[in-house]
């Protein structure tokens, strides 16, 4: 990070971005453009993130700089409790709801869609332990699914890097959830026995799966054109029971691209809850 | 709003400046406890202080202690961002009165993460 990003190219970058693929990103994010282009310069022969973005100012930039532009600025970035404003609502109000519903089986299903590396599968299971302690006596099943068998494996093993617990995880929730061994932070076993990941992709046929009271599918429906998104939003809908709850990414929707789901704002965190 | 950076090294400061510069804080900066101290002495309290752990003549946690004591300072948020990260040194810090641990080495974003948990990003 040896150059810093002016006001005039941080406001150049946030335009293109939103022309090209429809993200925002506000003030205060200077730093997420340095730090993400600066690779992006090295890799594409620039001398640093003002050569590049010059580069894209051009009346007509190198589409593969324009490209590597994007990917790198929407690339999904996990961490634990990431937003916030979603387990904020899943706490409050969609959690009490869920369990009051389903008092008499006792049982609550939760599907983390695109599950990446765990962090947002744990985060709820940290968050039902935490605020949640009667759902100890009840059959709960927390799935994580994405397309990378790497990362289900980095999933399945519930241990993270220094530079991974910092993200999002609050100094307390840490000490309580995590044990240091070595260079690497476990999660507590309990919680990792609680969580269980698989290799699936969204896009091609999906294995019989049960339904779930609850799914989250952030921030990867952007990777996928219409036709696409909808039969995935279709098939989730499908996996959901009457009533259940699906969480997308902050700038996503069901509204306009299929039916059966009605949207449900509370705050910054649209639920889409199954008709 | 205003931060103090304590750290000893001075390109660890420099980082951290300009992290929290771009989050919208006027950022003054000590090279150890004892020097945070005498700047809030003369300047007042800031609303951030990102504390490293071991610096000499006074370290992170007997800063923190010494904030804690005082009846002018406890507005102030204190957040270590330290290489020491056993779960009993967190759990110290936090005992001690630090309200978060950011540990080293960190990206930006981290950082960017903690301060919006504690209700302080731009």
């Amino acid at each position: 990070m040896s150059t810093s990003v002016s006001v005039e190219d941080f406001t150049f970058v946030a335009a293109y971005l939103r022309e090209k693929s429809a993200i925002s990103i506000g003030p205060g994010k200077e730093y997420l453009v340095e730090s993400r282009l600066a690779s992006v310069a090295r890799e594409t022969g620039y001398d640093d993130v003002t050569a590049l973005i010059r580069a894209l100012r051009q009346p007509i930039p190198n589409p593969e700089v324009g490209l590597a532009v994007v990917e790198a600025m929407t690339t999904n970035e996990t961490s634990f409790f990431r937003d916030h404003h979603p387990f904020e609502v899943m706490r409050v109000q969609l959690l009490p709801e869920v369990i009051s519903r389903n008092a008499m089986q006792r049982r609550l299903s939760v599907w983390s869609a695109a599950s990446s590396t765990g962090q947002e599968l744990y985060s709820i299971a940290m968050l039902l332990d935490t605020h949640f302690p009667e759902l100890a006596a009840w059959n709960v099943t927390l799935h994580g699914t994405d397309l990378s068998t790497e990362v289900v494996a980095k999933a399945n093993s519930g241990r993270f890097s220094p530079l991974e617990v910092n993200r999002g995880l609050s100094a307390p929730m840490l000490v309580k959830y995590f044990e240091r061994q070595g260079a690497a932070y476990h999660i507590d076993e309990r919680l990792r026995r609680w969580c269980r990941f698989q290799q699936m992709n969204l896009a091609t046929s999906w294995p019989p799966m049960q339904q779930f009271d609850i799914v989250f599918c952030r921030n990867v429906l952007i990777y996928f054109d219409l036709p696409v998104r909808q039969q995935i939003l279709e098939r989730i809908r499908k996996s959901l029971v009457p009533g259940g709850y699906l969480v997308l990414g902050t700038a996503e929707s069901t509204v306009g691209v299929v039916e059966g789901y009605t949207a449900v704002r509370h705050g910054q965190t649209t639920l889409f809850k199954t008709v | 709003m205003k931060a103090l950076v304590i750290d000893d090294s001075r390109a660890m400061r420099m980082m951290l400046r300009r992290i929290v510069s771009q989050q919208g804080f006027d950022v003054v900066e000590a090279g150890n406890g004892q020097e945070a101290l005498d700047e809030i002495d003369s300047t007042g309290a800031p609303d951030l202080c990102l504390i490293d752990w071991n610096m000499p003549v006074m370290n992170g946690l007997e800063f923190v202690q010494a904030v804690r004591a005082r009846t002018d300072a406890r507005q102030i948020t204190l957040m270590m961002v330290t290489t020491e990260s056993e779960n009993s040194q967190i759990v110290r810090a936090l005992a001690a009165g630090a309200h978060e641990y950011l540990i080293k080495p960190f990206t930006a974003d981290a950082l960017v993460d903690k301060l919006s948990m504690l209700g302080l990003s731009a």
